[in-house]
């Protein structure tokens, strides 16, 4: 075991835990006031579900040795058997503290999903969504990508800390959810106006922050590898910014607070399958890529029609499919992986056109699959009353301000 | 006895205040209120997605004086709270039946 390693790593876990309180806040600053709570409510209560789910048999079906052809891991590391102070296989650091790691990845990646049905969803139907989505989604794609044996890394696709296993994953679920439960109430005639944007962008903040966790910490190492995930996480999220709050300047008149938080996420959501590849001039244009590319994805949604209430789709899902395809250009073997097609390789480009399209057609219809069962056995959506008094009171007998 | 009731800009409700004190009115209530006339709204927009946002914030005044004070409170009033600019709001007068204060039960001018 190597100490500076193991410190790191069980660091970055706490940083990537820091992420899901983090996108709470960002996402409930951008509901209204009446459903602050039920929205922050999703990321809290799975931090709990996704964990108890992850220790129980998530993390084998994830990363145990493969038992179904590369789809799946099988059930040797149930309730965490053999995962403990001895050294990961392939690793420097203990087996607890790669699963600890992992787990951090497994709550947020649920959470995420949740910005799209915010406002409507049925909390026991989410419980039950959730759990099935992470058995039957979450956990096959993350051993596809990282687990021994998967699939997709067999194929030789690269995906450093999740642009596929967590941001198409998610984005296309988002997708998924926000056809199958369909539009808030109100939805292009009622003002459905942020109601505290203060509240985003400290979200946004700690988002950044611990996303240095997400991205270096991937490197599973505290080394040059480690530190070169960190600078080009860095230096996507700052261009991202940039680019986003000159492009809505451009557009729409006016540089925004919430599109600064929401370019800085873009440029860290799409720098993080590639951001152990990537030198960081690379980076840089990525983020502004990423900046400028998710804005539109973001304005477009108003033209496709659907109620993504939060714009998981225009962020992480597009956002991941840039990342995941960048790789195949902007990748050098010199930092880490493979080279891509500007580095002298075009080698890379097929591994990753695969590994989106497999994750997205695959999550995409399980999704759909598991909505439709939930919806046919509990439904999905709140009452009508419900929704228009609010979710915090209907669901959870809880008002967020009491002033 | 009537009551004075003003909706004024947010921003003038200091000089306002000072302007009725100097005539020697001693009491008001003030409500956040939210309203609008001739001033329209203003446009927001979160991440590309525009909102017309009609109701604007205003200040509301109370205060009950006795009948012969009041065109000097509504002459303060106007000259303290215009701008010039639309929304600058209105001033209604209406009369009062009766005024009692709590503590000493003191009746009509006595509780002015």
């Amino acid at each position: 075991m190597n100490a500076a390693d193991n410190a790191w790593v069980l660091a970055s876990s706490a940083l990537v835990l820091l992420m899901t309180p983090g996108l709470a806040m960002f996402y409930g600053g951008l509901t209204r006031s009446k459903n602050v709570l039920s929205t922050m409510m999703h990321s809290f209560f799975l931090m709990g579900l996704a964990s108890a789910i992850w220790f129980v048999y998530g993390f084998s079906l994830s990363f145990a040795p493969d038992a179904f052809g590369g789809l799946l891991g099988g059930l040797d590391h149930f309730g965490l058997k053999g995962v403990g102070g001895a050294v990961w296989p392939d690793q420097t650091i203990p087996g607890a503290t790669f699963m600890i790691f992992q787990c951090m990845f497994a709550i947020i990646t649920p959470a995420l999903i949740s910005g799209a049905f915010a406002e409507r969803m049925k909390f026991s139907s989410f419980i039950v969504f959730m759990a099935l989505w992470m058995t039957f989604v979450y956990c096959p794609v993350a051993h596809w990508v990282w687990g021994p044996g998967g699939w997709l890394a067999k194929i030789g696709a690269l995906d450093f800390a999740g642009g596929t296993v967590v941001h198409i994953n998610s984005g296309v679920a988002a997708l998924a959810c926000a056809l199958v439960i369909g539009k808030r109430k109100g939805y292009g005639t009622l003002p459905m106006i942020p109601h505290n944007v203060t509240l985003t962008l400290l979200g946004a903040g700690l988002l950044w922050f611990g996303w240095f966790g997400f991205n270096a910490g991937s490197a599973l190492k505290a080394n040059e590898s480690a530190t070169m995930a960190f600078v080009v996480t860095h230096m996507s999220a700052a261009m991202g910014a940039l680019a986003w709050v000159f492009a809505e300047w451009a557009l729409k008149g006016r540089p925004t607070t919430l599109g600064a938080a929401s370019g800085a996420i873009a440029g860290l959501a799409t720098i993080t399958p590639a951001s152990g590849f990537v030198g960081p001039g690379s980076a840089i244009i990525i983020g502004l890529i990423a900046g400028v590319v998710c804005y539109l994805a973001v304005l477009a949604k108003t033209t496709l029609g659907y109620d993504d209430s939060l714009d998981v789709v225009g962020i992480h899902g597009v956002g991941g499919v840039l990342g995941t395809l960048a790789i195949g250009f902007f990748a050098s073997k010199a930092i880490g992986g493979a080279d891509g097609l500007f580095f002298g390789s075009a080698a890379q480009l097929g591994p990753q056109v695969i590994a989106v399209l497999a994750t997205s057609i695959y999550s995409l219809a399980v999704t759909l699959i598991l909505l439709y069962i939930v919806k046919a056995v509990m439904g999905l959506r709140v009452t009508t009353e419900e929704e228009e008094a609010g979710v915090d009171t209907s669901a959870h007998g809880e008002t967020a301000y009491n002033l | 006895m009537k009551k004075v009731e003003a909706i004024i800009k947010p921003f003038k409700l200091d000089d306002v205040k000072e302007a009725l004190s100097s005539i020697g009115v001693q009491g008001m209530t003030v409500t956040e209120v939210k309203g609008f006339g001739r001033q329209k709204g203003h446009k927001e927009i979160y991440r590309g997605a525009e909102y017309l946002v009609d109701f604007l914030p205003k200040i509301k005044l109370e205060m009950v004086v006795q009948a012969e004070l009041v065109d000097q409170v509504i002459e303060k009033i106007v000259s303290a709270a215009r701008t010039g600019t639309i929304g600058d709001g209105k001033i209604f007068v209406s009369p009062v039946e009766a005024a009692i204060r709590i503590r000493t039960g003191d009746r009509d001018v006595d509780a002015i």
